[in-house]
């Protein structure tokens, strides 16, 4: 460590006069991502002060009734949706990305499309097909006759099996987007000796790119995992019972926000332990590649009936988690097209648009600096004070957005009291009710996306770039600017996009921190859907999927441009 | 181009607060969707001239009152159920209004005695049941629904609705804690499915023949009836009776919602002309219209679709009773896992 340090004196020396300047330099990276780390867990602290607030006890009512299948249900959801993920989240990024067989130009970017359809939204649409009501069950009866639900068996859609589809269906893309990126960033060379070396493609995948692959896998499945924890929408339609859904009775029914936030605590914790216990499995392993040896990947053309095989694989989450949801949106748009679509949509879609525009950038730009500052400082505190920050994203939305209230209201009112006490004037709610409190709460809930996504991009490369590079006299934020951020620029787009995908699908937070007369394009949906009225949100609600598709096919043509080495890309300094 | 983007940048962060200076206005927190009533906002704005701005916030307006305590720019809550008008009262961030006009217009039964919040309309909880594979002489209260008889027969939205946990509580307040539990655990033993769905899919699954009887809201009926937008809705409320429980005994069981004025409201005066006007008889008959609820105030004309379901007798409990039981009804759900 002290090594580190006079590496950056040498640097800085030249042109700095005194050593002063440095030392604040040096610090910079730490306090502010101190400062930035403490202002962003004070919303999640302030959850976990409500619960510590006087409140009737909750938990031997809880244990003695619902608790046991509160937890039974969400540990099976879970596995589920994480098992559902990670085969087809893994399986087509590796297909799209080492083998050639039909289609695989349009599944590279296609596989990302169901990221753009909020969960709620394809809760809806697959009800409605698939309900005792719908049209398939109706054909089905009419068919053979059956007169009534015991005469013939059908999955029940509104169930655990029912949840855990549709979750899989929409959330397998974090899954698909960071090993796919991770596998375009891994050296070939790796790949070339495991071949060399006897191993078959298939056997190469097991034992050389998937370990390589793991870290952003597993920050993939822990995205996906966090987001199936903190799900209302789905779970409350299907009527699952899982702990978030005990959180929001507890909260809402019971009036005991205490209470709900003791719940909230607790399903922190049991987020932070699933972290730790993966961190410790990877003990000390390092997936830094060790050459800058970047050729074009090799491409397994496949043979024969594969082939297809691998299309069919490519194409059944598409079809299911985007075209036809996407299908009967437009069809029930075309329908109540005179009711659905009104110049106020577009309006709203502006508020969306702008709204996510701005938490992707503060996302992201607050989230490589924090993945650049743990990376700098190494300290263990400095990284778990950070990853605790990005712990919101655990937290069931409107749970979280109390404590942006709380600690917001506190501030606002703190200040209007200091101003009336001592100048006599009252400046009101600065924050609250306002979109700055949106963002906010945005910035709360998705910095995990951002900062996750980038560390697990930075993570791969190797620190001896850093070395080089300062050694040659750039100070830390040249390096990060002409060395890291190049190589990375993949992932920090990715970043970007998954959070500004994210906040066009945010509901709760949205609801309750927003400012008079100000909807956003999920809550306008919210309001009919709440009142299982479709027909009326399909404009709407197609729109965000729209307004989610195009940075989505950016996206994905921009991983596959920011392989390293991308002959593109390639630039003589 | 820059500069128009930075234009609606700026004109969206400042969305909220440039709209709470003007004169002329009242700021509403509203637990009812905005489609519902919009309508009769915009009547009370043409009458009075006076603006009025709103956040639709279904769950957590509690909360949001409280972290902003004085500074609170809201001077209404419309909610849409007696429990959480209770609520906010307890939380201590209502303030009490006095009006002749609401006294006159709104039954003691559904006002504070305070004048801490007003009743603006009453919608009763009643029993919907096919027209053929139910008679209706089979089924005359709520007691019937736990009656074994309809084993496998019985659709219900979630036992911890505020709806249902509503109508729970109330049964606490008329008949007893032991009572309660015996019947949520009946009606729980004769549900055909998992309780799932709003108010209106109960009726769609008897119309499909998943079950034959359940409950709902009266006013969800006629927004089936009249549904022009979904006709085959219109269908699923043909195939089933109306039933008001309780006739021979107390009466059915009837909600409201309503509205409180709240302590850091700036416009006070323009709140009490809002809540006036939500009372008198324009917007009681905008109310019933649109969403053919009961009006609270005596003497104003039903809608059609809802005079044809007939006259009913309403309990007579006073609404606040009921939602001193709340807590204790959500847990009687968890206890016989009504929802499991």
């Amino acid at each position: 460590m002290g090594g580190r340090h006079s590496e950056v004196t040498v640097s800085m020396s030249p042109t700095s006069a005194s050593k002063r300047e440095v030392w604040s330099w040096i610090n910079g990276w730490n306090i502010g991502a101190v400062i930035i780390s403490a202002i962003v867990i004070l919303p999640i602290a302030t959850v976990i002060f409500i619960g510590l607030t006087p409140n009737d006890d909750i938990w031997s009512h809880l244990a003695s009734t619902v608790l046991p299948l509160y937890i039974a249900t969400t540990l099976q959801l879970m596995i589920g949706v994480g098992l559902g993920t990670l085969v087809i989240g893994v399986g087509t990024a590796w297909l799209v990305s080492m083998c050639r067989f039909p289609g695989k130009r349009i599944f590279e970017w296609a596989l990302l499309l169901p990221l753009a359809v909020p969960a709620y939204v394809i809760a809806y649409v697959y009800t409605d097909i698939l309900e005792f009501a719908g049209p398939i069950q109706s054909l089905l009866r009419e068919t053979f006759g059956w007169t009534s639900k015991k005469a013939y068996w059908f999955p029940e859609i509104r169930s655990l099996g029912g949840a855990i589809s549709m979750m899989t269906l929409v959330l397998y893309p974090y899954v698909y987007l960071l090993s796919r990126a991770a596998f375009m960033e891994q050296s070939v060379c790796v790949l070339e000796a495991s071949r060399v070396l006897g191993r078959s493609p298939l056997r190469s995948f097991f034992s050389v790119a998937l370990p390589l692959a793991r870290p952003a896998i597993v920050i993939g499945i822990s995205l996906v995992l966090m987001e199936t924890l903190n799900d209302f929408g789905t779970v409350d339609f299907f009527a699952v019972s899982t702990f978030t859904l005990g959180i929001y009775d507890v909260w809402l029914n019971m009036n005991n926000v205490a209470g709900a936030a003791q719940l909230a605590t607790a399903l922190l914790a049991f987020v932070m332990f699933l972290v730790l216990v993966e961190r410790f499995a990877r003990h000390k392993q390092r997936f830094h590649n060790m050459t800058a040896k970047y050729t074009d990947l090799p491409r397994y053309e496949l043979q024969g009936s594969k082939r297809y095989l691998a299309t069919i694989c490519c194409a059944f989450p598409v079809v299911f988690g985007f075209i036809i949801p996407a299908g009967v949106l437009t069809g029930f748009a075309v329908l109540h097209f005179e009711s659905a679509a009104n110049a106020d949509v577009f309006r709203f879609a502006g508020n969306s648009v702008i709204l996510s525009g701005l938490a992707a950038i503060f996302a992201v730009a607050i989230g490589t600096f924090m993945a650049y500052a743990v990376r700098l400082g190494r300290g263990r505190l400095l990284g778990a004070l950070v990853r605790f920050a990005s712990m919101g994203y655990a937290v069931p939305g409107s749970v979280l957005a109390v404590g942006v209230l709380v600690s917001l209201g506190a501030l606002d009112n703190g200040i209007d009291g200091f101003m009336r006490k001592n100048i006599g004037i009252s400046t009101g709610l600065l924050f609250s009710g306002t979109i700055v409190a949106v963002t906010f709460g945005y910035l709360v809930r998705f910095l995990a996306l951002a900062f996750g996504t980038v560390e697990a991009s930075l993570g791969k490369i190797t620190p001896s770039m850093d070395g080089a590079a300062r050694s040659l006299g750039h100070n830390p934020l040249s390096t990060l600017r002409r060395i890291h951020l190049p190589l990375i620029r993949g992932s920090v787009l990715a970043a970007a996009i998954l959070v500004f995908v994210d906040s066009m699908k945010e509901l709760p937070m949205t609801v309750i921190l927003r400012p008079f007369n100000f909807q956003t394009l999920a809550t306008y949906v919210h309001q009919f859907a709440s009142d299982e009225q479709l027909g009326e949100a399909s404009f709407a609600a197609l729109a965000i999927v729209c307004f989610g598709i195009l940075p989505v096919i950016i996206l994905s043509f921009a991983i596959t441009r920011s392989r390293p080495g991308f002959p593109i890309e390639v630039k003589v300094p | 181009m820059k500069k128009l983007i930075f234009k609606l940048i700026l004109g969206t962060l400042f969305a909220g607060t440039a709209s709470v200076v003007s004169a002329a206005e009242v700021n509403l927190y509203s637990e009812r969707q905005p489609f519902l009533i919009d309508p009769l906002l915009e009547a009370f704005t043409k009458a009075t001239k006076i603006k009025v701005n709103m956040v639709y916030i279904q769950k957590g307006m509690l909360e949001r009152l409280k972290s902003e305590g004085i500074n609170s720019p809201a001077d209404l809550a419309l909610t849409s159920d007696i429990g959480n008008l209770q609520n906010l009262v307890e939380a201590g961030v209502i303030r009490p209004t006095n009006s002749k006009v609401l006294e006159k217009n709104i039954p003691a039964q559904f006002r504070h005695p305070e004048g801490l919040w007003y009743g603006l309309t009453k919608r009763a909880r009643v029993i919907y049941a096919h027209k053929k594979r139910v008679m209706l002489a089979e089924i005359t209260s709520y007691a019937d629904l736990a009656n074994p008889k309809f084993k496998g027969r019985v659709c219900s939205r979630s036992g911890k609705h505020a709806y249902n946990v509503s109508l729970l509580a109330w049964i606490i307040a008329s008949q007893g804690e032991a009572a309660a539990i015996t019947w949520a655990k009946g009606v729980k033993a004769n549900l055909a499915r998992r309780p799932q769905g709003n108010d209106r899919a109960q009726v769609k699954a008897v119309f499909q023949g998943e079950c034959d009887i359940t409950l709902g809201n009266t006013y969800y009926m006629g927004l089936m009836q009249t549904d022009e937008e979904n006709p085959e809705q219109k269908d699923w409320a043909a195939s089933v009776n109306i039933i008001f429980p309780n006739q021979s005994g107390s009466g059915t069981h009837v909600n409201i919602s309503g509205v409180a004025a709240t302590k850091g409201g700036k416009n006070p005066k323009n709140a009490i002309r809002l809540i006036e006007f939500l009372s008198q008889d324009t917007a009681q008959k905008l109310y019933a219209e649109g969403n053919f609820e009961y009006p609270i105030k005596a003497g104003v004309v039903v809608h059609p679709v809802v005079a044809s379901w007939g006259t009913f007798k309403a309990d007579s409990v006073f609404i606040a009773k009921i939602a001193e039981h709340r807590t204790r009804a959500t847990r009687i759900m968890d206890e016989v896992g009504y929802n499991n």
